[in-house]
C-alpha cells in the first residue's frame, strides 16, 4: 500500500477529471455533472484509503513523496500528511461531492457553461487538497495563490447580482496578501540560502528559520500572517467576505468559506507558528486581541443583518476568530480545539448556508423579512435549518460545541480575559441564530411563502450527511481528536511552548 | 599608414550573417522578382533564415570567444539572448505575415485618405518590404546583445532602431496615429542616441579605448578623471534606459505601442527588450563592474520608480495596447531589479526576458484577432463586454497571458518574478522586492478588470468578435500559451540553460 503515491493521486484525480469533463461534447451536460460527481466520490474513496492507512502515533508526516522540482529555488515537489492536514483533507473530500450535488442546477443554459462550472469546482478541490499536503513552502504558496483563479471565475461568472464587483474585490484582497507573502517566501529562502541551507522544504527549513535575527523573523512572520489573515479572514481584513457570500452561488460560497478559507488558518498553524515561533509569541497578544474583536464584532454585526447570506458570512467571521484564538493561545487544548473547529465549522456552515441557499433559490430574495412561517409549509427544510443553526451557536450535543469549548478552556489557561470576552459570543450567537430562525421560520405564513416546496430528494441527499456528521461528531469526536492531538503535540514541541500549569487560587 | 585587414570569424558570426544576408537578399527580391511572387519568396526566405540562424546559435554552444578584432563577443549569455531573439522573431513573424500583411498599409508612401491610397488598396498592393525591414531589425538586435565595443553597440542600436521606426508607421488602419507614433519614436530615439553617443565620447576620453574590456581595465587602474567616466556612464545609461522604456524615459512607450501595427508592437515589446537588456547587462558587467557602487543605487531608484509609476498608470488605461505598453514599462522595472542584482541575478534576468517575451508576444497576437465588424482592431477594452461568451478560446488565451504578465502562480510570470525577487533580495535590495510586490498588486487590478469585462459581463451589440486566425498565427499563439504554462510548472530546464550560459566573457 505504501508503494502507490497516494497523495499525488489524491490531488491529481480532480485535475485530470476536470480535464476530461472539459473534453466532453458540449451537449452532454448531464454527463459532465455525473462524471464530476463520480470523480469527487472517487477522490473521497482515495481519501478514505489514506485515512485508514494513516497511523496517528506514527511519524509526524506520513505518505511522504519527494521529487526535484525547481532546484534553482531550492523547491521540491514534497508532499506529506500529518493529523491536522488529514482531517482537513477529509473535510474537503467529503464536502466536494455534496457541493457538486448542491450546485446541480447552478450553471446557466449556455454551451459548455456546465462543463466549466464543474471543472472549476474540481480544480479548486484539487488545489486545496494539494495545499494541505504540500510540505514545500513554494509548492504551498503556488497552490495557495493559484486557488484564487478558479474561485474568481466561479464567483464572477456564476454568481448573482454584484458578482463581478465581489469577485474583483475578492481577488484583489487575496492577491495583495499573497504578494506580500511572496516577498516573505523569497526572504525566507534567501535567508536559508545565506545560512547554507538553500531549501524550501518545511522540514529542513525549521532550524535555519529559528536562527534568524528577531527583526527578520518578525518581518517574515508578518508577511505570511497577512496573507493568511486576509484568507481566513481575521478582523479587520474580512470585508471582502460578506460580499462574496451574498453574490456567489451558495455552493461556491460554501466551497470558499468552509474549505478554501481553512487554508488560511491551516497556514497559520503550520507555517507562521512553526517557522517563526519567537515572532509568533511576540505578536501573540496582538493577534489574540484581533481574534477576540473579530469574534465579538462578527457576532454583533451578524445580529444586525437583513440579508440571510450576509448574516451567515458574519457568523463565519466570528467563528474564524475562535479558530485563530485557539491557534495563537498555543496550548494543546486550544490548538486541538481549533483544528477540530475547522472541521466542524466546515460542516455546520455548509449545512446552514446550503439550506439557506435552497430556500433563497425558491423565492429569489435573500432578505430575512421576506420570509415567515416557513416551518409550516416546509417542515423538513425548517427542521434541518434549525439543527444547523443550533450547531452554529454551539449547542452541546452538536459538533461545534466541543471545539468551541476546547478553544475557550485552552485560551483561558493563558489569557483568561480573552477567553471571557470571547465567551460573550456564546450569548450573541444564540441571539443571531434564534432571532433569524424566529423571523424566517416561525409565526404565521407570510405572503409569498405559502407555496414553498419542502426539500427535494436531491437537496436531502446534500443535507442529510451534514446533519448526521454534526450529530456524530457532537457526541463522539474521539476518532478525530486522536488524529489531531499527536500533530498538535508535534507543533507545540516545534515551537517550544508548554501548556501553562492550571492555577488554583488559594482562598 | 596601412590599415590591417580585419580577421573575420565567419563561423562565430554565422547567426548574424545569416539574418543580415537574408535581409539583403530580401531587398534584392523586391528589386528583381515580379510583384505577385514577392510575398511567398520573402516569407520563405525570412522564416528559413531565422530558423537557420537559430540552428547556428545552437551549434555554436560552447564555442565561445571574441570575433572581428574584439568587436563582437560570442559567449553563453549572448548566445542565450540571440536564441531568444530568434525564437521571438519566429513567433512574431506569424502575426506579421498574417493574411498577406493585412496589418500593414498597402503602400506606405501614399498620403492617408488620399486617392492613391484607395487605388493601392483596390489594386491589392502589399508592402512586402516589411520582411527585409524586419530581418534588419532582428539582425541589429543579434549584434546589439553580442557587441563588445561601444561603437559596435551604437551601430547595432541604430541598425535595429531605424527599421523599427519605419515599421511603426506602416499600420493599415488609423494611419495618422501610426505615422505620429513613428515620428515620435524616431525623434525621441534620435535624441536618446545622441545622449548615448555623447556617453561613448566621454568614456573614450576617460579610457582611451572603446572596447568594453579596455574600459574595465582603465577603471580598475584608476587612471584619468573619474568624473568623466561617471558622467559618461550616466549618459550611456540614459540611452539604454530610453530604449527599454524605463521611467522617466518611458513617455514614448504607450503612444508607440498604440500606434504601431499590433504585430510589430508585440515584436518590439518582446525582442527589443531582450536585445536592449542584453546590451545593458553587458555594458554594466563587462565594462563597469568597478563603478558598481555608483550606478547600482541609481538603477535601484529607477527600478522602484518604474515599477510604481507604471503600475499606477497601467490601472488608468482602457485601451489594451496602451495597457500592455504600460505593463511592459512595469516589467522593465522588475528587469532592472534583476540587472542591479546581477551577476548572480544574470540567469534570473535572462529567464525573465524569455518568459515575459513569450507572454507579451502571445498577448499582442491575440489582440490582432479582436476586430470590429468593419475589420478594424477593437482595442478599447470597455467595449469588450462579454467577449468571453462570444469568443471563448481567444478570451481565455488573452486571460492566460494577462495572468502571466500579472505574475499569478502556475504561469511563467510567477516563476520569473520569484527569480528576480530572489536575486534582488540576496543582493540587499529586500525593500525593493516589497515595492515590487506592492506594485504587482496594483497592476493586477488592471489585468483583472479586463478579465472581468471579458468574462463576467453580458455581451452587447458592439462587442467585437475574434476573427479566426490563419494557421501560423494560431500555432504561434498556442505555442506561446503552452510555453507560458510549461515555464510556470516546470521552469528548471530553462533555468539550467540560463545558468549554463555562464558569465559574460571579458
Amino acid at each position: 500500500m505504501t508503494g502507490l503515491p497516494w497523495l499525488t493521486i489524491l490531488w491529481l484525480g480532480p485535475v485530470v477529471g476536470a480535464g476530461i469533463v472539459l473534453l466532453l461534447p458540449h451537449t452532454q451536460r448531464a454527463l459532465a455533472k455525473w462524471l464530476a460527481l463520480l470523480i469527487s466520490i472517487a477522490v473521497l474513496a482515495v481519501t478514505l484509503v489514506v485515512a485508514v492507512g494513516f497511523k496517528p502515533g506514527g511519524d509526524r508526516y506520513q505518505f511522504v513523496e519527494s521529487h526535484r522540482w525547481i532546484p534553482a529555488f531550492g523547491a521540491g515537489y514534497t508532499v506529506g500528511l500529518d493529523g491536522i492536514a488529514l482531517v482537513l483533507v477529509v473535510l474537503t473530500a467529503v464536502l466536494a461531492p455534496l457541493l457538486i450535488i448542491a450546485g446541480w442546477n447552478d450553471s446557466a443554459d449556455r454551451p459548455r457553461s456546465t462543463h466549466i462550472y464543474v471543472a472549476l469546482m474540481l480544480g479548486v478541490e484539487s488545489l486545496v487538497l494539494l495545499s494541505f499536503v504540500a510540505l514545500d513552502v513554494l509548492l504551498f504558496y503556488v497552490v495557495f495563490e493559484a486557488t484564487l483563479i478558479p474561485l474568481y471565475f466561479l464567483i464572477g461568472r456564476y454568481g448573482g447580482g454584484g458578482r463581478s464587483r465581489a469577485a474583483l474585490k475578492f481577488l484583489l484582497y487575496n492577491l495583495f496578501g499573497g504578494l506580500i507573502m511572496l516577498a516573505a517566501v523569497v526572504g525566507l529562502y534567501v535567508h536559508a540560502a545565506g545560512a547554507g541551507n538553500g531549501t524550501l522544504d518545511l522540514r529542513n527549513l525549521l532550524s535555519t528559520a529559528h536562527d534568524a535575527e528577531p527583526a527578520i523573523q518578525k518581518l517574515l512572520f508578518l508577511g505570511f500572517m497577512l496573507a493568511f489573515a486576509v484568507k481566513a479572514p481575521l478582523w479587520p481584513f474580512h470585508t471582502w467576505l460578506p460580499g462574496v457570500a451574498a453574490s456567489a452561488k451558495p455552493a461556491t460560497a460554501v466551497l470558499m468559506m468552509a474549505v478554501v478559507d481553512k487554508v488560511g488558518t491551516f497556514g497559520m498553524l503550520r507555517y507562521c507558528l512553526q517557522l517563526f515561533p519567537d515572532a509568533s509569541t511576540y505578536f501573540r497578544p496582538m493577534i489574540i486581541t484581533l481574534a477576540v474583536i473579530g469574534i465579538v464584532y462578527g457576532a454583533i454585526v451578524a445580529i444586525g443583518q437583513v440579508d440571510v447570506m450576509r448574516l451567515i458570512a458574519y457568523t463565519s467571521i466570528s467563528h474564524y476568530g475562535f479558530i485563530i484564538l485557539g491557534i495563537f493561545a498555543m496550548t494543546s487544548q486550544g490548538q486541538s480545539g481549533s483544528t477540530l473547529y475547522m472541521v466542524n465549522h466546515g460542516i455546520s456552515t455548509a449545512a446552514l448556508f446550503l439550506i439557506a441557499g435552497f430556500l433563497v433559490s425558491r423565492r429569489g430574495t435573500r432578505l430575512i423579512n421576506a420570509y415567515g412561517g416557513v416551518q409550516k409549509v416546509a417542515p423538513v427544510l425548517a427542521g434541518t435549518f434549525l439543527v444547523a443553526g443550533l450547531a452554529t451557536l454551539s449547542l452541546p450535543g452538536l459538533a461545534p460545541f466541543i471545539s468551541e469549548f476546547l478553544v475557550l478552556i485552552g485560551t483561558f489557561t493563558r489569557y483568561p480575559l480573552a477567553a471571557v470576552a470571547a465567551a460573550t459570543a456564546l450569548v450573541l450567537s444564540a441571539i443571531y441564530i434564534l432571532w433569524m430562525y424566529q423571523r424566517m421560520m416561525t409565526g404565521a405564513v407570510t405572503d409569498g411563502n405559502d407555496r414553498l416546496r419542502d426539500l427535494l430528494p436531491r437537496e436531502i441527499v446534500v443535507v442529510a450527511p451534514l446533519i448526521a456528521l454534526l450529530l456524530i461528531l457532537g457526541v463522539y469526536p474521539k476518532p478525530v481528536l486522536d488524529v489531531i492531538n499527536p500533530a498538535v503535540d508535534h507543533t507545540l514541541t516545534t515551537i517550544n511552548q508548554h501548556d501553562p500549569a492550571p492555577k488554583l487560587i488559594a482562598k | 599608414m596601412s590599415l590591417p585587414a580585419p580577421n573575420v570569424e565567419y563561423a562565430q558570426l554565422s547567426p548574424m550573417l545569416i539574418v543580415f544576408g537574408a535581409a539583403v537578399a530580401g531587398i534584392l527580391i523586391e528589386a528583381l522578382l515580379p510583384r505577385r511572387a514577392r510575398y511567398s519568396a520573402q516569407l520563405i526566405l525570412s522564416v528559413g533564415a531565422l530558423v537557420a540562424a537559430f540552428v547556428a546559435v545552437v551549434l555554436l554552444t560552447g564555442h565561445y570567444g571574441s570575433a572581428v578584432m574584439g568587436s563582437v563577443t560570442v559567449d553563453g549569455p549572448s548566445l542565450f539572448l540571440q536564441g531568444a531573439i530568434l525564437l521571438a522573431g519566429i513567433v512574431a513573424i506569424a502575426p506579421i505575415a498574417e493574411h498577406r500583411l493585412t496589418a500593414f498599409a498597402p503602400q506606405g508612401s501614399t498620403v492617408p485618405g488620399s486617392l492613391e491610397e484607395q487605388q493601392a488598396a483596390r489594386g491589392g498592393f502589399i508592402q512586402t518590404e516589411v520582411f527585409p525591414l524586419f530581418m534588419l531589425a532582428v539582425g541589429g538586435m543579434l549584434v546589439f546583445c553580442a557587441a563588445a565595443d561601444l561603437i559596435t553597440i551604437f551601430v547595432a542600436l541604430e541598425v535595429l532602431s531605424l527599421p523599427l521606426y519605419v515599421l511603426c508607421g506602416l499600420a493599415r488602419r488609423r494611419r495618422l496615429l501610426s505615422q505620429e507614433a513613428a515620428l515620435k519614436y524616431f525623434l525621441l530615439g534620435a535624441f536618446s542616441s545622441a545622449f548615448f553617443l555623447y556617453g561613448i565620447v566621454l568614456l573614450y576620453g576617460y579610457a582611451g579605448t572603446l572596447t568594453l574590456s579596455g574600459i574595465a581595465d582603465a577603471l580598475d587602474g584608476h587612471s584619468g578623471q573619474a568624473s568623466l567616466a561617471v558622467t559618461g556612464v550616466g549618459l550611456l545609461a540614459v540611452g539604454l534606459l530610453f530604449k527599454v522604456g524605463a521611467v522617466p524615459f518611458h513617455w514614448w512607450v504607450p503612444d508607440v505601442y498604440q500606434g504601431a501595427p499590433t504585430p510589430i508592437t508585440g515584436f518590439m515589446a518582446a525582442a527589443t527588450k531582450i536585445a536592449a537588456f542584453g546590451a545593458m547587462l553587458r555594458v554594466f558587467y563587462v565594462a563597469l563592474p568597478s563603478l558598481i557602487a555608483d550606478w547600482r543605487p541609481v538603477l535601484w531608484a529607477i527600478a522602484a520608480l518604474t515599477m510604481v509609476v507604471a503600475a499606477v498608470l497601467t490601472v488608468t488605461q482602457t485601451d489594451i495596447k496602451r495597457l500592455l505598453g504600460y505593463s511592459s514599462v512595469a516589467n522593465v522595472g522588475f528587469l532592472l531589479l534583476g540587472v542591479s542584482g546581477a551577476p548572480a541575478g544574470l540567469s534570473s534576468t535572462m529567464f525573465y526576458l524569455v518568459a515575459y517575451g513569450i507572454s507579451t508576444l502571445g498577448a499582442f497576437a491575440v489582440v490582432t484577432m479582436i476586430r470590429r465588424p468593419d475589420g478594424e482592431e477593437e482595442t478599447e477594452t470597455l467595449r469588450w463586454a462579454g467577449l468571453g461568451r462570444r469568443s471563448p478560446a481567444v478570451a481565455a488565451a488573452l486571460a492566460l497571458f494577462l495572468l502571466a504578465i500579472a505574475g499569478i502562480p502556475l504561469t511563467s510570470g510567477f516563476v520569473s518574478k520569484f527569480a528576480i525577487f530572489q536575486a534582488a533580495a540576496s543582493d540587499g535590495a529586500g525593500a525593493l522586492m516589497v515595492v515590487g510586490a506592492l506594485s504587482s498588486a496594483i497592476a493586477a487590478f488592471a489585468y483583472a478588470r479586463v478579465i472581468v469585462t471579458m468574462f463576467f459581463s453580458e455581451p452587447c451589440p458592439q462587442t467585437p468578435t475574434a476573427v479566426s486566425p490563419a494557421r501560423p498565427t494560431a500555432v504561434a499563439i498556442a505555442v506561446a500559451a503552452a510555453a507560458t504554462v510549461l515555464l510556470g510548472v516546470a521552469p528548471q530546464p530553462l533555468f539550467d540553460l540560463a545558468t549554463q550560459a555562464g558569465p559574460f566573457l571579458r
